[in-house]
C-alpha cells in the first residue's frame, strides 16, 4: 500500500471502486448451488403448511369440516378464521390501509383465497390433507370488470358496507375504494375545450404478474424458552416486515427477528405481507415448532401481488405545429376484493401522476377511482416505481396518438415537446420536480444509433411491398422516451404505514483496514454485496474485496425499508456514501494527528490521506484504521465507523431512450424483434456490467409483458392463466439480444449523483414493444389496440384492419 | 404410504434411502440428501430450475418420481464443481459474463449447459439458444447466459486442445 | 403441487405389465417419460393407486429401419427420434416434427409411445402418424393387436386402446423416394401445444395431410389428401377447413385458429412440394 512508484489511477483501479465492471462476489455461492434460498432452511422438528383455498371467485363459505384432514396422520393442525378470530388475526391491515382477510371469513372474494392453513409434518401430508378439508359454499354473482362493479348491486365488501369514507377519502358507491386527483381540473378541460387539436383515447395495461423464479415463502419458528419469533422469508423489506408482525400478533418487536435470506427473484412480489406469513407465524406459536410455507406456482399467480390492471382512458390537447398544451387522464383502477397495493400512504395510485412523462405540458389533470372486483388483491409494481410504468405508457401511447391525429412523425412531435436540459430543475404541472435531464441529447444519439430515417424509408418501402401483394410481414419502429421517478423517498411524503421511506447502512472498519457494511435494503439479485462495496470503496480508499456487505437480518442491520421501485441505490445508496463520507471524516482526524499537523493540512488522495504539498508524507486508510484501534487520540473516540439514515430531499429520474424495430406476420400475428436500442441515463454508473444486466433482463420482462404475459380471468372469475404453459414468460429462443447504451446525467442532489437503473428497461420497453406493433399498422389505420400484443390479437389488428383480403 | 428403498448415485456419491414411491426427485435430492442446488420454480416442467443430469439425460426432476430414478446416476450442479473446490469452467464463464442475477435459474442453467456442451462442443448462438429453450430465467434476459455458454464452450475445447 | 400416493411397479417386460393392468383395472396406469401424467398427477387432476414404470421393458425400446418400415419402441424418447440419422434419412419429417415438441428435457424423457397413447389433442405425434399412415402395436391380455393411427383416436384422451392394453410399438411406412415432407407449426413459445400443426406429404401422385390441436383428435383427412395429390391445393386447404373443429382457448377465438389452421397446411404444402422429388 505504501508504494509509491503506483499511480493514483492505478491505485484507484486497485479498489475496484466506482465505475468498474466488478466481477459480482455473490456469483461464487450462486454458481455452484450453494445460495440459502428460504426453501432451503430446514430446522428440527420443521413442520410444512399448506392452504386450501377457494375454487370460486365469490361465494359464502357455509362450513369447513376439517374432521377427515384432522385424522389423517401427519396433520397437526387445521386453523380456520375462527381459530384465528379470538387473536385477532383472520384479518390484516393492508399496505394501502385497507384490510384483508387471512383466511376466509364467512366468505370468499377470489379465485385461490385462503380458506383454511393446513399444518402436518411434511409437505406431502400437508398437501393430502388439504384434499380432505371439506368446504361448503355458495355461490354469488361474480364481478369482474371494474366498470360493471361501479354500477353492479352486488356489494363485494360486506364488512366495508356504510362506510362511505375511505382511507383515502370518500367512496362513491359499495365496490368504490377512493378517488385520487392530482393536477388543475377546470385549466385542462378549459386548454381541452379551447384546443386547436385534441386526441382521445382508452389505454388499458392489463393485469400481470411479477412473477419471480422463486415464489413467496416463509418458515417461522418461534422460540418459546426466549420468547422469541425469528422469520425468515422472502421479504423485499425485511424491517417493515418486523413492525408489520409486531404491530398485529402484539409481539414486542425486541423479540422478533425478520431474515430475508437469499431472494430468488422479487420484482415487487415480495414487497406486501400474506397470509402465508401470518398464518405460518400463528401455527409456530401454536405448536412451539418451526413451521415452513412455500407458495407453489399456481398459488403465487393467482393469489399473491397482481401488478397493472390500469384503464387509462386519455385527452391530449396541442397546437397544429404538435406543441403539447394539456394533458386530462381519468384512470379505473382494478384493484381486486382488497385493496392491498403497496404504495406511500400519500399516494393510493402510486406516482401515477408522473403521467406526463418527458414533456414540457404546462397543464394538467389526473383522476383515479380504486374499485374493488372479484379477483386477487396486490398492485404491486411490478419491476418500476409506484405506478411509474402505467404512467409511462399511458403518455407514450397518447404522444403516438396524438401524432397520428397531427399526422406527424412521432420521434419529431417528442422531440419538440421534450422539456430542455436548461429547464432543469423542472416543475411538472401534476407537481414532481424533476432533478437533471438531457432528453434532446439522449434521444438524437438514439435515433442515430439505430439510422432512424432509413428505417423509416425501409417501412415506406414494406408497405408499398405489401400492398403490391409482394410480402406479408410488416415493420415497426416502436419509440420511447421514459422519464422514471424513483428513490422513494422523502419523509416529508413518502410513508408506508407510517414508516418513513428513508433507509440506512452502517459501516464498520475493522482494524486491519478490512470492513462489514449493513444496509436496510435486500438484494434480490441486483448485486448490492457487489455494487455497495465499490461505493464505499471509493468514498473510503479500502478495496472492495476487503468489504463485506450484509442486508436482510433485522437484528444486525438499520432499520430501512427495502429494496422495490428502484430505491435502493437512490436512497440506501446514498446512506451508504454519507456513512462513509462520515468515517472519511474521522479517518482525516486521525491521519493529521498521526502526520502531526492541522486537520485541515491534510488532503484525500485516493486510498490515503497526505499533507497538503508534501504528498510523499500520507498514512493510507489501512493504515488509519489500525490507528483508530490502537492509538490513544486526543479528543477522539477509540474505533472506526459509522451510521447513517439517508432521508432523500427528493426523487431522482433517471430516463432512456428506447427503440424497438420489429417484424410482424401478418398473417399469423408472430412477431420477431429485429433490434432492440436501449440508452438509459441512470446518472453516476456505479458497475457497467450490473447496469447492463439490469437493463437485459428489464427489457426482457417488459417484451413478455407486451407480448403475451397477463393474468387473465373468465366471466366466472376463474384464473385462466395459472401455469407457466399459458402465463407468457419467453425463453432465450423468442428473446432477442439489445444493445445498450448510455448518457450521463448525475443527479444532483444524490451524494455519488446515482439515479438508480434497474425498473428503467421494463419502464421504457414496454411502450417501446408496444408502440412497435401499433407502429406497424398505423400506416394502416391502427390508431390503438390493448395489450397483450399475442398471436390472436395481433391477428385481429390485421383482420379488422381488412389486411386478410 | 409405504416407503420404498431407493439407491442413487449423486455426484459420484453412492447414495441410500427411504421414501416414499410419489416422492419427487427435486425432494428426495433437497430434502433427503440436503442438495438444495436444484430449486423448484414452476412445478409443471416449464422453469427447469430443477434440472439435473440422469444417466446423461438433461431432466426435470420436479417431474420424476423418486421412483423413476431408482438406481440412476445424477449430477447436479453442485457435482460440476472442480475436484480442488474451484468453480468448474461453466460456473466461472456464467461469473465472468454475468450471466446470472439472483442466481435462483442458476444451478439448473448450469447443468443444463453442462449437458449440452457435451453433446454439442461447438455450438452456434441458435444452437445455445435452443438448446437452452427448456430453462426460463427472470433476470438476465439470457444475453449473457448466450454469452457465457458460448465462452465455456471455447474455453473446454482449448483445454481439450491443450490436453491433446 | 403434490401427487397423491401410489404403488410403484417396474416390470422387466410387457407381460408382467399387462398381468399388473389386468389385477389392478381402473387404479393403475402405465408410465412412461411421465411429462404429460405426472403433472396432471401433480395437480390431482389423476388419481391412481398403481403406477407402472415401463423403463425396464427392453422389447419396448430402439429404432428399427427397415427396406419398406420404420418400427419405433413405444419407449423411444424424442431426443433418440432427433439425434438417430437413419431415422431422419427414412422419414424426415419425425424429426422435423419432434423438434417442435417442448424443449430439450421434456424430449429427454418424453416417449413417441406417451405422446402417441394419452389421446391428449395437443400432442403433435397422433396427427403426424396418421398424416404417416403408421399403425400403433396394442398388447393385452388377449394377445397382441394392430391399429392404424387414423382409426386409433375416439376423442379427447379417448382412444381405441383397452384399459388393458399397452401400445408398444409403432410402425410406419417408409414414404416414397419422391415425397416431400414438411410438418409446420405455430406456438406461442418453446414449449408450447400447437396453435395449429400440419404434417403434410406430398409428391409422386400421392398426398397426406393431417394437422393438430384443432379438434378433440388429430385430424387426417382424405378428402384434404385426395385434393391434394391431385395438385388442388386450394381444395386441400377448404376440406381440411371443413373437418377441423378448434375450440377457442388462450391461444385464441375460433376464428383465428382457422385463419392460422390455412396458413400453417399452405406453408407445410408449399415446403413439402418444395422437398418433393
Amino acid at each position: 500500500m505504501n508504494d509509491q512508484s503506483m499511480t493514483p489511477e492505478e491505485r484507484a483501479a486497485n479498489l475496484k471502486g466506482m465505475g468498474c465492471s466488478r466481477k459480482r462476489v455473490e456469483d461464487v455461492r450462486f454458481t455452484q448451488g450453494k445460495g440459502n434460498y428460504v426453501d432451503d432452511i430446514k430446522m428440527d422438528g420443521m413442520l410444512f403448511g399448506d392452504f386450501v383455498r377457494s375454487p370460486y371467485a365469490h361465494a359464502r363459505v357455509v362450513s369447513v369440516n376439517k374432521e377427515a384432514a384432522l385424522a389423517l396422520p401427519g396433520v397437526v393442525a387445521v386453523l380456520t378464521a375462527e381459530d384465528l378470530a379470538p387473536l385477532g388475526l383472520h384479518w390484516m391491515p393492508t399496505l394501502a390501509g385497507d384490510k384483508q382477510m387471512v383466511l376466509a371469513d364467512g366468505k370468499v372474494l377470489f379465485q385461490g383465497q385462503e380458506v383454511a392453513y393446513v399444518v402436518a409434518e411434511d409437505r406431502y401430508i400437508a398437501a393430502d390433507a388439504v384434499d380432505l378439508v371439506e368446504v361448503e359454499y355458495e355461490e354469488l354473482p361474480v364481478l369482474t370488470d371494474p366498470f360493471e362493479a361501479l354500477k353492479s348491486d352486488v356489494v363485494l365488501r360486506e364488512d366495508l358496507e356504510g362506510q362511505t369514507e375511505g382511507a383515502h377519502g370518500p367512496r362513491k358507491h359499495h365496490n368504490h375504494i377512493f378517488t385520487w386527483e392530482v393536477g388543475d381540473k377546470d385549466g385542462t378541460e378549459a386548454v381541452l375545450g379551447g384546443a386547436e387539436v385534441v386526441a382521445e383515447e382508452m389505454v388499458y395495461y392489463h393485469r400481470t404478474h411479477p412473477c419471480p423464479l422463486e415464489t413467496c415463502g416463509c418458515v417461522a419458528s418461534m422460540d418459546k424458552v426466549t420468547g422469541k419469533l425469528t422469520l425468515y422469508g422472502t421479504f423485499q423489506a425485511p424491517h417493515a416486515i418486523r413492525t408489520v408482525v409486531s404491530l398485529i400478533s402484539g409481539l414486542a418487536e425486541h423479540n422478533i427477528r425478520v431474515i430475508s435470506p437469499d431472494i430468488g427473484g422479487g420484482f415487487g412480489n415480495k414487497v406486501g405481507a400474506y397470509p402465508g406469513y401470518v398464518c405460518s407465524v400463528v401455527a409456530s406459536i401454536v405448536t412451539g415448532k418451526p413451521v415452513k410455507w412455500i407458495e407453489d406456482r399456481m398459488e403465487n399467480l393467482m393469489s399473491t401481488a397482481f401488478a397493472r390492471d390500469y384503464w387509462m382512458h386519455g385527452k391530449i390537447a396541442a397546437t397544429k405545429e404538435g406543441k403539447i398544451t394539456g394533458l386530462w387522464c381519468h384512470t379505473t383502477a382494478d384493484h381486486g376484493g382488497f385493496d392491498a397495493c403497496a404504495d406511500p400512504t400519500k399516494f393510493p395510485a402510486g406516482f401515477m401522476n408522473i403521467c406526463t412523462g418527458s414533456y414540457d405540458i404546462p397543464t394538467a389533470y389526473l383522476a383515479v377511482d380504486g374499485v374493488y372486483t372479484n379477483k386477487a388483491p396486490g398492485g404491486v409494481a411490478y419491476r418500476c416505481s409506484f405506478r411509474v410504468t402505467e404512467a409511462a405508457y399511458f403518455i407514450e401511447r397518447m404522444i403516438e396518438v396524438l401524432a397520428i391525429k397531427l399526422n406527424m412523425d412521432a420521434a419529431e412531435l417528442r422531440r419538440i415537446n421534450f422539456i430542455r436540459a436548461d429547464q432543469f430543475p423542472y416543475q411538472s404541472a401534476l407537481g414532481w420536480e424533476y432533478d437533471s435531464g438531457d432528453y434532446h441529447t439522449a434521444w438524437d444519439k438514439a435515433l442515430k444509433a439505430v439510422g432512424y430515417e432509413d428505417l423509416r424509408k425501409e417501412q415506406a418501402q414494406r408497405v408499398e411491398d405489401f400492398k403490391a401483394g409482394k410480402t406479408r410481414k410488416l415493420l415497426g419502429i416502436g419509440l420511447t422516451h421514459f422519464t422514471e421517478i424513483v428513490g422513494a423517498g422523502p419523509v416529508k411524503n413518502c410513508d408506508i404505514l407510517g414508516l418513513g421511506m428513508f433507509d440506512s447502512c452502517e459501516i464498520r472498519i475493522h482494524p486491519t483496514g478490512s470492513a462489514i457494511a449493513r444496509l436496510g435494503t435486500i438484494s434480490q439479485g441486483q448485486g448490492h454485496a457487489t455494487t455497495f462495496a465499490q461505493i464505499i470503496a471509493s468514498e473510503i480508499g479500502l478495496p472492495a474485496d476487503d468489504i463485506t456487505l450484509e442486508e436482510g437480518d433485522t437484528d444486525t442491520a438499520p432499520y430501512g425499508l427495502g429494496t422495490y421501485g428502484s430505491r435502493s441505490t437512490p436512497v440506501a445508496g446514498a446512506a451508504t456514501a454519507m456513512a462513509a463520507r462520515k468515517i472519511r471524516a474521522k479517518a482525516q482526524m486521525i491521519a493529521a494527528y498521526l502526520l502531526e499537523v492541522h486537520d485541515d493540512d491534510v488532503e484525500w488522495d485516493v486510498d490515503r490521506f497526505a499533507v497538503k504539498g508534501a504528498p510523499e508524507r500520507f498514512k493510507t486508510m489501512k493504515e488509519i484504521a489500525f490507528a483508530a484501534y490502537n492509538q490513544a487520540i486526543p479528543g477522539l473516540e477509540p474505533g472506526l465507523e459509522a451510521v447513517s439514515y439517508y432521508d432523500p430531499p427528493n426523487m431522482t429520474y433517471p430516463f432512456g431512450a428506447y427503440i424497438c424495430v420489429m417484424e410482424i406476420d401478418v398473417d399469423t400475428g408472430e412477431w420477431e424483434i429485429r433490434q432492440f436500442y436501449a440508452l438509459d441515463d441512470c446518472g453516476t454508473r456505479i458497475n457497467p456490467m450490473i447496469i447492463e444486466g439490469q437493463v437485459h433482463g428489464g427489457v426482457t420482462e417488459a417484451l413478455a409483458i407486451a407480448m403475451g404475459q397477463e393474468i387473465a380471468y373468465d366471466e366466472m372469475g376463474n384464473v385462466k392463466t395459472g401455469t407457466l404453459m399459458d402465463f407468457f414468460i419467453p425463453t432465450a429462443w423468442e428473446t432477442p439480444n439489445y444493445t445498450t447504451d448510455h448518457t450521463v446525467t448525475p443527479s444532483p442532489h444524490h451524494p455519488i449523483g446515482a439515479k438508480g437503473v434497474g425498473e428503467s428497461p421494463n419502464v421504457g420497453g414496454v411502450p417501446a414493444f408496444s408502440n412497435a406493433v401499433h407502429d406497424a399498422f398505423r400506416p394502416f389505420g391502427l390508431v390503438q389496440s390493448h395489450m397483450p400484443h399475442d398471436h390472436w390479437r395481433i391477428w385481429k389488428i390485421a383482420n379488422g384492419l381488412g389486411l386478410h383480403g | 404410504m409405504s416407503k420404498m428403498h431407493v439407491k442413487l448415485n449423486v455426484n459420484g456419491r453412492e447414495v441410500e434411502g427411504l421414501a416414499e414411491p410419489r416422492m419427487l426427485l427435486i425432494h428426495f435430492l433437497r430434502e433427503n440428501l440436503r442438495i438444495t442446488g436444484p430449486h423448484i420454480g414452476c412445478e409443471t416442467s416449464h422453469c427447469g430450475a430443477c434440472t439435473v443430469d440422469i444417466d446423461g439425460k438433461s431432466v426435470k426432476s420436479c417431474t420424476v418420481f423418486v421412483a423413476q430414478a431408482n438406481g440412476a446416476e445424477v449430477t447436479t450442479v453442485e457435482g460440476l464443481v472442480n475436484d480442488d473446490g474451484s468453480l468448474g469452467v461453466i460456473q466461472e464463464m456464467f461469473r465472468e459474463h454475468h450471466g446470472l442475477q439472483c442466481g435462483f435459474c442458476t444451478p439448473g442453467m448450469i447443468t443444463r449447459a453442462h449437458r449440452l456442451l457435451q453433446e454439442n462442443p461447438t455450438p452456434t448462438e441458435e444452437e445455445v439458444r435452443f438448446g437452452m429453450a427448456g430453462n426460463l430465467c427472470r433476470c438476465t434476459g439470457y444475453q449473457n447466459i448466450v454469452k457465457a455458454i458460448m465462452a465455456s464452450a471455447d474455453m473446454l475445447n482449448a483445454q481439450k486442445e491443450a490436453a491433446e | 403441487m403434490i401427487p397423491a400416493g401410489f404403488e410403484y411397479h417396474r416390470p422387466t417386460d410387457t407381460a408382467s405389465a399387462i398381468s399388473i393392468l389386468q389385477e389392478h383395472g381402473d387404479d393403475a396406469r402405465v408410465i412412461a417419460g411421465g411429462h404429460s401424467l405426472i403433472p396432471m398427477m401433480k395437480l390431482r387432476m389423476a388419481d391412481l393407486a398403481h403406477v407402472i414404470d415401463l423403463q425396464d421393458i427392453q422389447e419396448m425400446k430402439g429404432i428399427e429401419i427397415g427396406a419398406d418400415s420404420v418400427t419405433l419402441g413405444a419407449m423411444v424418447t424424442q431426443h433418440e427420434l432427433i439425434t438417430h440419422d437413419g431415422l431422419a434419412a427414412a422419414v424426415p419429417i419425425i424429426r422435423e416434427a419432434a423438434l417442435q415438441i417442448a424443449d430439450p428435457q421434456v424430449r429427454y424423457m418424453g416417449t413417441v409411445g406417451g405422446n402417441v397413447a394419452n389421446g391428449d389433442p395437443g400432442n403433435d405425434m397422433p396427427g403426424l402418424m396418421q398424416c404417416l399412415d403408421a399403425s400403433f402395436e396394442l398388447v393385452g391380455p388377449d394377445g397382441t393387436r394392430t391399429v392404424a393411427a387414423r382409426d386409433f383416436y375416439e376423442a379427447a384422451y379417448f382412444t381405441a386402446r383397452e384399459d388393458e392394453e399397452i401400445l408398444t410399438r409403432i410402425m410406419i411406412p417408409v414414404p416414397a423416394a419422391e415425397t416431400g415432407q414438411a410438418y409446420e407449426k405455430q406456438k406461442r413459445k418453446i414449449g408450447d401445444y400447437a396453435t395449429a400443426a400440419a404434417a403434410v406429404m406430398v409428391g409422386g401422385g400421392s398426398a397426406s395431410v393431417a394437422m393438430t390441436n384443432l379438434a378433440d383428435t388429430p385430424v387426417w383427412s382424405e378428402e384434404a389428401s385426395a385434393a391434394l395429390a391431385g395438385g388442388d391445393v386450394e381444395g386441400c386447404v377448404a376440406a381440411m377447413l371443413d373437418a377441423i373443429d378448434p375450440v377457442a382457448d388462450n391461444r385464441g377465438p375460433v376464428e383465428f385458429k382457422k385463419h392460422v389452421a390455412a396458413v400453417m397446411l399452405r406453408r407445410a404444402i408449399a415446403r413439402a412440394m418444395s422437398r418433393a422429388g
